[in-house]
This record gives C-alpha cells, sequence and structure tokens, in this order.
C-alpha cells in the first residue's frame, strides 16, 4: 500500500547570521507513520523542525505540509494549517502565568465551543494519558523537566491534531516515564490515525516507535528510509549511532 | 436544533455532523461525536432524559462514523452528571473503532472539581543608519500598526479576549502603581511650593504660589511622573515578560496553536495602560496639589480655604483635555516599546535583561520627547 506524503521537504537551506545550519536538506513524512528525526545534538533538528512549523522565513528550498507550499500560505491559510497541528517543543513552552490544566485548556477553550465543564473532564483524561493528572493545579514553574515535557505533550494533542511534532518528549524521563509515552505514542498513531514526527535521541524509544528515520548530520540528511535498513547503513555517523545496539541488550528489542 | 416527530421516534440534528434518533429508551447518536457536535451533545442528551422522565437509558453507539476525545469525554460526562440523579446510561452496542477510542481516551482516576558585514567608513556609517531605519523605526511602526488594528478590532469582541486578563493587566499595570504615584507627586508638588516660597515671600506674592503648584503640576509634572513611573515599572516589566516567552518558545507555541501573539499578550496589556493611566494621573494631580498646599500653609501662611479658591480660578478645562491625550500617547508609547524590546530578544535569559533596561530608557526618552511635542502643540 502506498501511503500519503504529509511533509515533503527539498533542498532546504538554512542559517543563522554566519552559521549554516541546514544546507540542502531533503526528506518525505508520511501519513499514520512516525517519523523520527535524528541527529547529534546541535545537527539542526530543533531549526529543522521550526522550519516546518512555518516559524522561520524560508530562505532557500521548499517546504510542504499536507500539500501545501508554506512559502505561498496566506497568514489565514496558516493558522489554519495550525488547527491540524500539535507540538511539543524542546523547551516545553508552557504559558508560565497559567496553571498546567489552562494550559491544557487554552487550545480548547478558544477554538472550540464546548462547555467548561466538558473542557475540564477533557483536560483531566488528557492529562492522564501522560500520567500527570496530579499536576492540575500546579504552575510549570513547579514542574520538574520531566514533568513539564509530559504536560506539554497533553497540550500538543488537546485537539487530537492529525499532525504532531514532538522534539525530545523524552528528555528528561526515567526508563518507565518513558515506555509509557512511547506506548502512548503509538495508541496516537494506531488508533487515531496520527502522522508524528519526533525528535528523539533515545535508543529504545527509536526501537520501539519508529517506522521512518532522518539522520541529520553536518546540516545534510545522511540517511532516510526505514529503520532496519538505518541499523545497517555505511554512513560513519550512523553506524556510529546503531553501534550502540551491538553493546548492549537493548538488541532483543529489535525483533 | 430541529425536531421532526414520526410514529415513535425522535430525530434530533444536533449540528451538521451529528443526529440524535431516541426511541423509547434507546438514544442512538448517529454521524460524527466529535469537537464540534461534543459540547452540544452534553446539553441535549440530559434534557432529552429528564424531559421524557426516563431512569434507564441506553446510548447505542452503532451509528457513530467517527468519535474523537472531545466525543469520548462526552459519552463519560453525560453517564456521570446522570449517575448523580440516579439515573444509569448505559452505553451499548459499542463499535471496535469506537470502542478502541474509548479505551485509548480514559480517565483511570476520578475527576477533580472543575477549573476554573566590514566596509570604509562610509560604507558602515551607512549601514549602521540603513539597519537603523530597517530594523528599529520600521519594525516599530509595524509592531504599532499590527497592535492598534487588532486593538480596534477586538475592542468590541470579548471572545476574543483571555477572560480577566484586562482586568488582572490593568491591576498589575495601574493600581499597583497608585502607592508610589501617590507619594512622589506629593513629594513633588511639596518642594515645588517650598523651593519657590523663598522668593514669592521676598516680593510679597504668597499667594502665587497656588498659581505654581497648579499649573506645574497639572499641566506638566502630573503626567509626566506619572509616565516615568509606569515607563519604569511596567515597561520593564512588559519587556521582561514578553521577552521570557520569546527565550522559553511560549511566543511559538501560542502561534503553533492559531493564537495570534500580539493579539493574545499584548492588546490586553496597551488597553489596560490606556484604561488606568487617565485615572493615575488624576491621583498624581490631587496629591502633587495637596503637597504644594501643605507646604504653602506650613511656610507661606496660606490657609487651604484661601489655596482652593484661587486654585478654582486658575484651573483650565484644557488641562483636564490634555492630561487625557497625553495619558493615551504614554501609555501606547510604553506598551509599544516594552513589546518592541521584549520581541527583540536574543536568545538565552541575559538577553532578557539586556532588553529590558534598554526598553525602560527608551520607554523614558520616548516619553518625555513626547511630552515635549505635545506641550507645544498644547501650549
Ligand atoms: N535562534 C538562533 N540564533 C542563532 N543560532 C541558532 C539559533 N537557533 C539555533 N542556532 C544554532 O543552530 C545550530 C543548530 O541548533 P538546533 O537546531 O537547536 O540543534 P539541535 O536541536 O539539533 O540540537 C546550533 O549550532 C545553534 O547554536
Ligand atoms: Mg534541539
Amino acid at each position: 500500500m502506498k501511503k500519503e506524503k504529509i511533509i515533503e521537504v527539498n533542498d532546504l537551506y538554512a542559517a543563522f547570521d554566519s552559521l549554516t545550519v541546514l544546507s540542502g536538506v531533503s526528506f518525505s513524512a508520511y501519513q499514520g507513520e512516525v517519523t523520527v528525526i535524528l541527529g547529534g545534538s546541535g545537527s539542526g533538528k530543533t531549526t529543522l523542525l521550526k522550519h516546518l512549523l512555518g516559524l522561520y522565513p524560508i530562505m532557500g528550498g521548499r517546504i510542504s505540509i499536507l500539500g501545501k507550499d508554506l512559502a505561498q500560505l496566506r497568514e489565514v491559510e496558516q493558522v489554519e494549517l495550525y488547527h491540524k497541528m500539535g507540538v511539543l517543543y524542546q523547551s516545553g513552552a508552557l504559558l508560565g502565568s497559567l496553571t498546567v490544566a489552562e494550559n491544557v485548556a487554552l487550545p480548547l477553550s478558544q477554538h472550540t465551543k464546548l462547555p467548561p465543564e466538558l473542557i475540564s473532564d477533557i483536560v483531566y483524561m488528557k492529562l492522564g494519558l501522560v500520567n500527570m493528572a496530579h499536576a492540575y493545579h500546579l504552575y510549570p514553574s513547579q514542574l520538574s523537566g520531566g514533568m513539564l515535557k509530559r504536560a506539554a505533550l497533553a497540550r500538543a494533542i488537546a485537539m487530537d491534531p492529525p499532525l504532531l511534532f514532538c522534539d525530545e518528549p523524552g528528555a528528561g524521563l526515567d526508563p518507565v516515564s518513558l515506555e509509557s509515552l512511547d506506548q502512548l505514542i503509538l495508541n496516537l498513531k494506531n488508533q487515531l490515525g496520527m502522522s508524528i514526527v519526533l525528535v528523539t535521541h533515545e535508543v529504545p524509544s527509536i526501537l520501539r516507535v519508529a517506522n521512518r528515520i532522518v539522520f541529520l548530520d553536518q546540516g545534510q540528511v545522511a540517511f532516510e528510509g526505514p529503520l532496519k535498513e538505518a541499523m545497517h547503513s555505511k554512513h560513519p555517523a550512523v553506524s556510529a549511532f546503531f553501534s550502540v545496539l551491538k553493546n548492549e541488550h537493548v538488541r532483543e528489542l529489535v525483533r | 436544533m430541529a425536531k421532526k416527530k414520526t410514529d415513535q421516534d425522535v430525530l434530533f440534528s444536533l449540528g451538521e455532523q451529528l443526529k440524535l434518533r431516541v426511541e423509547g429508551r434507546v438514544i442512538s447518536p448517529e454521524g460524527r461525536l466529535n469537537f464540534e457536535e461534543a459540547g452540544n451533545f452534553t446539553l441535549l442528551v440530559p434534557r432529552i432524559i429528564r424531559g421524557r422522565k426516563l431512569r434507564h437509558v441506553q446510548i447505542s453507539l452503532a451509528d457513530i462514523k467517527q468519535i474523537d476525545s472531545a466525543g469520548v469525554m462526552a459519552l463519560y460526562h453525560v453517564q456521570r452528571t446522570m449517575a448523580r440523579r440516579r439515573i444509569s446510561v448505559e452505553l451499548v452496542n459499542t463499535p471496535v473503532s469506537v470502542e478502541e477510542k474509548m479505551l485509548l481516551f480514559t480517565t483511570k482516576d476520578q475527576l477533580p472539581e472543575r477549573l476554573t558585514v566590514q566596509g570604509g567608513f562610509l560604507e558602515r556609517t551607512g549601514e549602521v543608519v540603513h539597519h537603523f531605519f530597517s530594523s528599529y523605526i520600521f519594525g516599530f511602526l509595524l509592531l504599532a500598526s499590527n497592535i492598534f488594528y487588532w486593538s480596534f478590532a477586538d475592542l468590541f469582541r470579548s471572545s476574543a479576549r483571555r477572560k480577566g486578563e484586562v482586568v488582572n493587566q490593568s491591576v498589575l499595570i495601574g493600581v499597583n502603581a497608585v502607592p508610589i504615584v501617590v507619594f512622589l507627586s506629593f513629594v513633588i508638588g511639596f518642594v515645588i511650593a517650598l523651593q519657590s516660597s523663598g522668593q514669592l515671600k521676598s516680593f510679597g506674592a504668597n499667594i502665587f504660589v497656588v498659581d505654581l503648584v497648579v499649573i506645574s503640576i497639572m499641566s506638566q509634572m502630573g503626567p509626566l511622573i506619572t509616565a516615568i513611573l509606569i515607563a519604569g515599572r511596567s515597561g520593564s516589566a512588559i519587556a521582561a515578560e514578553i521577552a521570557t516567552m520569546k527565550v522559553t518558545a511560549e511566543l511559538d507555541a501560542l502561534k503553533t496553536m492559531g493564537l495570534n501573539p500580539n493579539r493574545f499578550v499584548i492588546v490586553p496589556k496597551l488597553y489596560a495602560c490606556m484604561l488606568t493611566m487617565p485615572f493615575l494621573i488624576v491621583l498624581a494631580n490631587v496629591a502633587g496639589m495637596t503637597g504644594g498646599g501643605l507646604a504653602a500653609n506650613l511656610y507661606l501662611d496660606i490657609t487651604p480655604e484661601i489655596f482652593m479658591n484661587r486654585m478654582g480660578d486658575i484651573m483650565r478645562n484644557k488641562d483636564l483635555f490634555t492630561a487625557l491625550i497625553k495619558s493615551q500617547v504614554y501609555a501606547a508609547l510604553i506598551v509599544l516599546t516594552g513589546s518592541f524590546y521584549g520581541l527583540r530578544v536574543e536568545r538565552g535569559a541575559e538577553g532578557v535583561g539586556r532588553v529590558t533596561t534598554v526598553a525602560v530608557v527608551v520607554s523614558i526618552t520616548l516619553v518625555i520627547l513626547a511630552d515635549s511635542i505635545l506641550g507645544i502643540v498644547f501650549y
């Protein structure tokens, strides 16, 4: 079965002042798959993600999301596109002036006409999905790094978006929480048919959830393809990354 | 909500995507139970149940074509609220596709109470000038036009605003500044009267102290002191808050949630500042004249009655009007400058401190420049 392309990036170029971060990045992501973006820290993963979100002006190349060319979008069309996306930022980016619950409720109260009681139920349930129901009344400043990430994920999925972007969701999580987070991601994919773009370094996570790998190295895509092929890639950076598998027990998870 | 009566069952159509068929004690939602329809669903179903005085209700899910998290929660919500009235609601005929979603979106625990570049000299100079215009002046005007657009557009559209945010900001920007504004204006009024008392006394022109105090406070010092204090207090706070939000990607998050950060964050502050500034200026004027009156009484033997009488003769309505105009101009300058510098923050926490300082210096400078210009215009 041929899957539908939901993200297509062609020859993307990005730079900050004199620092070139991305030089000719191309890849695609497909409907209903988990696409994992890999790369050393500082390799430009977050920068790439923010370009996909239309947060930076495109300096060179082309990005199309859900069939729409980002550079051609008018403001209303961009907002319409945002309604179909949920984003978990690397910093969490919860609004510091609102409680965790109010943060998750924000998209719901701004974009739907649901009654407040129902919104609070939905918020509670979404926080429960990430095991954060107990933090309902807390402010973001009162949360640890891992808790922040989970609360931010609850906000990202508040509206059941068809397209989800997550920047290092597993950073700061213990292995058990990480596993339940991965399970949630799989559930979102399998049961809601969500398409997910994930930036992560967690090897066990990648093995559990990834359908497709995009490996960034020196501003270019060193590897793009299914997880199984990635593990046998001859590219030095890619094989170095996956070589950890050869020493670790996680190998068993591969099958 | 249209009702259509057939023999024994009734069809309610909720929105475009969902209909409710009611037969006896079985309610069958047909179509999509999603974010758009869930609200109506939770309102209408209890009404039907109560209207028909049902004790045991079955909701048949067989004809649900699509359901999302809001829909699942709507089902649970109905079940729970009805249970409180001892009405049992049973979910029946659940297709696998619906059941999957229901398993995914379950609430495990008890639900809580509700929420409330380098060239020669000329090139470099040219570049600096060009950079200054293109990035500062142009950027500032762009931001100002965007903010003004949204503040007019949203003026009578309360649904576009975050609930309570204007009040909240009014307290932060206006109410909390009252003590310092009153205190400083009082001291300045007192000092003006005191410093001039020696001169006036030697000419035997004691009574003119009233003119001096009233005119200087009303047309100059009151509005200016207020604006400088607000620029120091709130201009910095606004710059720091917005810079922090930018550094932590909160502004990006708002954008990708489909919310306009200018509209969501800056416009309420502008409203609050424009709303409270006139009142602060009135308070500053009263405090300043009280201070001046006290000094006149202590050093020039002018009784409060004489002071008040003379004050009535000197006060001009024009001063009140100019104070109002000034307050709006200062308020806009302070909020816009704070926001502009807040938005220009470079990455990192130390950038926040830097833009905050610059925002205060620039907004105080702009306030004083505006004061001089307005002083000439309204002379
Ligand atoms: N806003 C910015 N201004 C200047 N340099 C930036 C900015 N954002 C990222 N960079 C630089 O771009 C490079 C890639 O950053 P990033 O995309 O955050 O990496 P990753 O997410 O892969 O760790 C880094 O060298 C970083 O210093
Ligand atoms: Mg990153």
